[in-house]
């Protein structure tokens, strides 16, 4: 099945290499990787999708948690979620066809956001079937795409949910970190009694 | 320079914030960590270090080899519980670390390896022996880290040891460049603390668990403990034997639990696994509960997991999450450390009687004990097993034992019976040949009232032999006890069971190890019949220095019983129903 991860780890040197390796490991395939700055400093987010069988989840979590630069690891997997791909695509079109990848650009309510007098480039956001169709439709004219730019998943999930790592954390904002810190000492605390 | 003045200065170092070099920093962290004893092999670019090493008060083993420095880091923290720590320059010093490094991580070990790394301006430019160490360990390591600058040691050294011995222990690499070590940077201690911490947040021991799990042992009526290498790193052995005496359950242990519980127990039923007692392992498949207690049910325990203890419901009682539902798919888990576990779980238990179950296992054991070769005569012959049962009782298993990897370790485990944790050093998940003899120094420097034995065949021993000269420059008294056959004989085993015995480059050829030994300034003795096994111990143990004894055995003896690779755990091979010790064709 295809297991989705969302983790939080330290932005430092080699560790995308520490999350990497664990699954080159396991042989397992990542099929997208995402990551990016988080709502906390010092903190990436990544969404991490990868094929494996239904109980490698379980492993592959607790695995992840092991690593000493990775905070929190959400498995997905079937909860309500929001996930979103990005793709930058390229076609080559000239006054007399621009107006048709105009009118296919706003039926996939994608934005045209670079324009020449040989090319333009079209931004979509989306789930990845939305995207496959937008580029399946301007494949059907031979030669137009020239670049392909695409994104890895982003997952969210739905509704107010808060890991009890991060909220153990504490809030995200500055001016609470020094509760922050009392939080993780506290936690600290019971887990070595 | 006075070693009292030494101490005072370092010491100073730790309570006032001073000035210092990075390699001082290095020094005075280890001596803030309480590292008395380091093993290591000087070079470039861990230089700055060595040469600020005599003002601090510990003691440095020069090994003869890198491997032989993370092995002794290995065997002085498997035998103290202390971390080990080892010591390598950077380029071939920090590679020859890595069958070390991989052998502790294998059995949970907490060692801290400390290397020398090229100035951090060259670092990728493939500069006079650099490697990226921490790129080539990182899969071998719990955690490993690169530091360039010298603000930065003594905060990574602490992280380092507390990563080391915290949660499931294991192995961390410090890669220090040189420039870090020769620089200087306010030395600290207190303040280089290392972050709190932080429990694997997917530890879970709920009460529903814990009373599901007394529920089971109060129902069971063929319960099995199973105790593995996480009951002596959690100091569980009183836990493990309250339960076990509470409720009337049976003990089978791992390669690694062996002194987690007390072979002379009446509810020691010995090792499981491949090479375990017939009676442990029909005890496990004909069990209806299983208690796993800090054991990772490793393939050679279950042998094939698809028939492993079919009708068996299993408890597992395990530190590290990843563990649970790997192998084995367990009925209930509780995660955490085994000690706290089982100290909540224990006033659940109550008195349970568990006398018809016991009855059965007994008469299992009845069955086998004609087999067993420690009761049938030696005819003149000099067989493995009886060397080991002869050694178990002249040290009246108080020695700390130090195996290699081969049939003598799996004839060990099954005739020095072990009453005492950290009484057996061998390396059971990475099965690395060489572990021995750089093992034993390491827990001997540990434990240096405690008698050693190293015990390792002819093929495994050559492999760090040369590390005799680092037995002799540190005036160590080891003794040391090579099982020789002439061949690879486990390999050799195999070849005979699965392979028609096309002994393919098992036979052997060795030097004649007692004047190896002499060569290097160590007495020994070759022993040829049994006869001359007791005398030949104690002449070993009462010499004042090291000493060899050159075992040797019957050349094509095997390890019984046997469960083949990828069969179900009660398909053993048994010693052969003939009289096993009457002369074959093949003898010489």
């Amino acid at each position: 099945m295809l297991h989705t991860f969302v983790a939080y780890v330290e932005d430092l040197p080699g560790v995308l290499t520490r999350v990497a390796s664990l699954f080159r490991r396991l042989n397992i395939n990542i099929s997208s990787l995402t990551v990016g700055r988080s709502e906390r400093p010092g903190l990436s987010r990544l969404t991490l999708v990868c094929e494996a069988s239904s109980e490698a989840g379980h492993r592959i979590r607790a695995s992840l948690f092991k690593l000493e630069n990775v905070v929190d690891v959400d498995d997905i997997a079937q909860a309500p979620s929001v996930t979103r791909e990005l793709a930058l695509i390229k076609v080559a079109a000239t006054g007399q066809n621009r107006s048709r990848i105009f009118e296919l650009a706003e039926v996939f309510r994608a934005r045209i956001v670079d324009l020449t007098s040989e090319s333009l480039m079209i931004e979509l956001t989306g789930v990845e079937s939305k995207i496959e169709g937008l580029i399946e439709v301007l494949r059907e004219d031979e030669g137009r795409i020239l670049e392909i730019c695409r994104s890895g998943k982003m997952t969210m999930r739905r509704g107010h949910h808060v890991s009890s790592v991060l909220k153990a954390m504490g809030a995200a904002e500055g001016e609470t970190e020094e509760k922050a810190d009392t939080a993780s000492e506290d936690s600290v605390a019971s887990g070595q009694a | 320079m006075g070693t009292n003045a030494n101490t005072q200065s370092s010491n100073a170092h730790l309570t006032t914030p001073t000035r210092l070099t990075g390699s001082e920093i290095l020094w005075a962290t280890l001596v803030g960590e309480g590292v008395t004893d380091v093993f290591g092999y000087p070079g470039g670019a861990i230089l700055p270090a060595y040469d600020a090493l005599r003002k601090f008060p510990i003691r440095h083993v020069l090994v003869r080899h890198e491997q032989g420095a993370a092995h002794m880091a290995d065997g002085y923290a498997r035998a103290s519980g202390k971390v080990g720590v080892a010591v390598a320059t950077s380029g071939p010093g920090a590679t020859n670390l890595i069958t070390g490094i991989a052998t502790a991580m294998l059995d949970s070990i907490p060692i801290v390896c400390i290397t020398g790394n090229v100035s951090s301006k060259v670092l990728g430019t493939d500069a006079f022996q650099e490697v990226d160490i921490t790129g080539i360990t990182l899969p071998v390591t719990k955690h490993n880290f690169l530091v360039t600058k010298t603000e930065e040691v003594a905060g990574v050294l602490r992280q380092a040891f507390q990563i080391a011995r915290s949660g499931r222990p294991g192995p961390v690499l410090v890669d220090i460049t040189k420039d870090a070590q020769q620089g200087s940077a306010i030395f600290d201690f207190a303040a280089a603390k290392p972050r709190p911490y932080r429990p694997h947040p997917m530890l879970r021991v709920e009460a529903s668990g814990l009373d599901q799990a007394a529920e089971l042992i109060r129902n069971a009526k063929r319960p099995v403990i199973l105790a593995g290498h996480g009951v002596i790193e959690s100091c569980a052995m009183e836990q493990v034997r309250a339960l076990a005496e509470r409720a009337q359950i049976p003990v089978g242990l791992t390669l690694l639990g062996l002194g987690g519980f007390p072979a002379s127990h009446p509810l020691s039923l010995g090792m499981m696994g491949m090479h375990g007692e017939a009676w442990v392992n029909h005890a496990i498949q004909e069990a209806d509960l299983l208690i796993a207690c800090g054991m990772r049910f490793d393939d050679r325990v279950t042998g094939t997991p698809s028939s492993y203890a079919p009708k068996a419901k299993k408890i597992h009682i395990e530190v590290d999450p990843a563990e649970i539902n790997k192998n084995i798919k367990v009925d209930v888990a509780l995660v955490g450390d085994l000690a706290e576990v089982l100290e909540q779980l224990l006033p659940r238990i109550s008195g349970r009687n568990g006398s018809d179950w016991l009855r059965t296992i007994e008469g299992m054991k009845g069955a086998v004990a004609v087999r067993d070769i420690k009761n049938l005569p030696d005819l003149g012959h000099l067989y493995a097993a009886h060397v080991m049962h002869d050694l178990w009782r002249a040290t009246g298993g108080n020695a700390i034992v130090v195996t290699d990897v081969g049939q003598h370790q799996m004839w060990e485990a099954q005739y020095f019976h072990h009453d005492q944790p950290r009484t057996l050093v061998t390396s059971g998940g990475l099965g690395t040949m060489g572990f021995a003899l750089p093992a034993a120094i390491g827990a001997k420097i540990a434990c240096p009232d405690k008698e050693v034995w190293v015990i390792a065949g002819d093929g495994g021993f050559q492999m760090t032999a040369s590390e005799l000269a680092t037995i002799v420059q540190e005036k160590i008294k080891i003794n040391i006890a090579i099982i020789n056959n002439g061949y690879l004989g486990m390999v050799r085993q195999w070849q005979e069971f699965f392979y028609e015995r096309n002994y393919e480059a098992t036979p052997l050829v060795s030097p004649d190890f007692v004047k190896l030994a002499d060569a290097h300034g160590i007495a020994g003795r070759a022993v040829r019949t049994r006869a001359e096994v007791a005398a030949a111990v104690e002449e070993a143990r009462s010499a004042p220095g090291a000493f060899l004894l050159n075992f040797m055995v019957e050349k094509e003896d095997s390890v019984y019983p046997m469960i083949p690779a990828g069969s179900a755990l009660h398909e053993m091979i048994r010693r052969p129903g003939r009289d096993p010790l009457e002369e074959r064709a093949d003898d010489r």
